[in-house]
């Protein structure tokens, strides 16, 4: 009996040593977010002796931090909606017609999951599509990136979905759409929530394209705000620690509220049987 | 009637996006991998393998680039396994309260974006006022107190520690979920045969955990091959070259707008991966008809 509560008592001083090595640069840079400059820049885990809340406006105003924090919405909203609809349309389709030619095209699509971006040549088709260094343009690249793993995910939820559901509508006089519209889609609920939490996730913390892309400062994204931001005040690291704060609590969270989501998805697509 | 019920249209947006963003550039790259495409110049010229004798040729960099990119994917692989394995274990097996708190925390580094991780890392690691060299001195081991990201013979290693702790949650999930799919009874079974803890790992754990180690370690393979924004932010591939990837010089050659040798590079890239695709794909269906 001794033994036993040793040894869980064992189990848990390592789950919380692994725990706080885990949550310390985070705490880091919440107390360094709201020291002086002097205090911030001995990079400590103290508290602070005062706390400056002025950080927060400062970083607000000179990192741009509203007009990022809007374009990242836009982009990780908007692609994660567009790109988990347009896979579930396409899921639903190759998951229940397995055709020769279905499950290549499945095969394909799901292949993007492994490739890499060209981004040179796909310079030229951003310019051809008068994308490049827009919006709309980072919403669309976004959601093209999403779509292989996002089928991949609803892809394999489908089957869960009894047949005899289709079967019914459209006896009922469904046509495929309304099939799809109204009877698959809100089953599919669960796997959509994950597969948008994921997406949106993938493409707030993403930084690469808008740094090939985006020419505007004004159309950045939060990411790239941050690191214009920490090449100009690398000196002050209370302005660094407030601005990535702001940055880093949005994606927190969204993990918080969404960990059940995220997590069932993590193990759903990798490990099966 | 039931020909029409699941159109093949329906998958038309999202094969078309794919084809348009992702399959015809890679596919155009290997055309243009063989000219001297500039954006300086509006002519394009054929010039044969010369950018691929280029970056095979030992007088230049990239297979240094090459080696630098498979010691990091190597290196991670190896250490997000056995650490996710260790901390699966402990969840599994060893604490049986507070298991989805502490997986809520050690998952907690794989959301944050990477860049802000390598940013964060740089004032941790920074030599003289970083919060590791400090703990290091105050606890006597002076000597290990290094110049982490500065010293061109430990830096890919620091990015590779560093990588591995925002990584290593995310490989620990997907573990444990298959740790809690090994019935209870197997165990029950060995103990009864008289197999000790080691062997009870050794012949019942290991050998149902294979598939979803196999997983995790192509997933991991895919990433390190493409790896980008943790070696930007934290080294930008220096000091000198010594953490230099394929994909920080693929940035580099697009911002010095050597575009035919930089799609000639993506293009090795680009045929990596395919055969790593090929492979995992095949896993993961394999995964799902098993199941």
């Amino acid at each position: 009996m001794l033994l036993r509560t040793l040894r869980s008592a064992g189990a848990h001083l390592a789950a919380i040593a692994a725990s706080l090595v885990m949550f310390v640069p985070v705490y880091q840079i919440a107390v360094n977010a709201l020291k002086s400059k002097a205090q911030a820049n001995g990079l400590g885990l103290e508290f602070p002796t005062e706390l400056n809340w002025a950080n927060f406006s400062t970083v607000i105003d000179k990192g741009k931090l509203v007009s990022g924090f809007f374009n990242s919405m836009l982009y990780a909203g908007g692609s994660s909606v567009a790109s988990t609809l347009i896979a579930a349309l396409a899921a639903f389709v190759l998951s229940r017609k397995r055709t020769r030619m279905n499950r290549f095209v499945y095969f394909f699509l799901i292949m993007g999951i492994a490739l890499p971006i060209n981004f040179f040549t796909l310079t030229m088709m951003m310019q051809a599509t008068n994308l490049i260094n827009s919006r709309e343009g980072m919403i669309i690249l976004y959601a093209a990136l999403q779509i292989p793993f996002a089928v991949f995910l609803i892809y394999g939820f489908i089957e869960s979905i009894p047949r005899e559901l289709d079967e019914a509508a459209t006896v009922d006089g469904c046509s495929p759409f309304q099939l799809f519209y109204k009877i698959i889609l809100p089953l599919l609920t669960p796997v959509l929530v994950t597969t948008g939490i994921l997406s949106f996730l993938g493409a707030w913390n993403e930084f690469l394209l808008p740094l090939y892309y985006l020419n505007s400062s004004s159309y950045w994204p939060m990411t790239l705000s941050v690191y214009n931001f920490f090449g100009q005040y690398s000196q002050n690291w209370n302005l660094v620690s407030a601005d990535i704060l702001l940055t880093i609590l949005p994606v927190i969270a969204v993990y918080l509220l969404g960990q059940r989501f995220i997590l069932s998805g993590l193990t759903g697509g990798a490990v099966k049987g | 009637m039931k020909a029409s019920r699941y159109p093949i249209y329906f998958a038309l947006p999202a094969v078309a996006l794919y084809l348009a963003f992702f399959i015809i550039p890679s596919l155009a790259g290997i055309a243009f991998a063989f000219t001297d495409w500039s954006p300086y110049s509006d002519q394009v010229n054929f010039i044969g393998w010369d950018n691929f004798a280029k970056i095979f040729s030992p007088n230049e960099r990239y297979l240094v680039y090459i080696k630098n990119t498979l010691v990091f994917t190597v290196a991670t692989v190896v250490l997000k396994t056995i650490f996710a394995l260790g901390l699966a274990l402990l969840l599994n097996e060893g604490v049986k309260r507070l298991v989805n708190f502490y997986r809520v925390m050690i998952y907690l580094p794989a959301i944050l974006p990477t860049l802000i991780v390598a940013l964060i890392f740089r004032s941790i690691l920074h030599p003289s006022s970083g919060i590791l060299n400090r703990f290091l001195r105050a606890v006597g081991l002076e000597e290990f107190a290094l110049k982490w990201l500065t010293d061109p013979n430990i830096a890919l290693f620091s990015v590779v520690a560093v990588d591995t702790w925002k990584g290593v949650g995310y490989i620990m999930v997907i573990l444990l979920a298959g740790l809690q799919t090994i019935p209870r009874d197997y165990y029950e079974a060995a103990q009864i045969d008289g197999a000790n803890a080691w062997d009870r790992f050794r012949y019942v754990t290991l050998p149902m955990l294979t598939p979803a180690l196999v997983v995790v370690s192509v997933l991991n393979v895919l990433y390190g091959l493409r790896v980008f924004d943790i070696v930007y932010a934290l080294t930008n591939g220096g000091p000198g070259y010594a953490t230099e990837v394929i994909a920080t010089d693929i940035f580099k050659a697009f911002s010095l707008g050597q575009y035919g040798l930089g799609t000639a590079v993506s293009t090795i890239l680009f045929i990596m991966l395919v055969i790593a695709g090929y492979f995992v794909i095949r896993l993961l269906e394999r995964g799902r008809t098993q199941d």
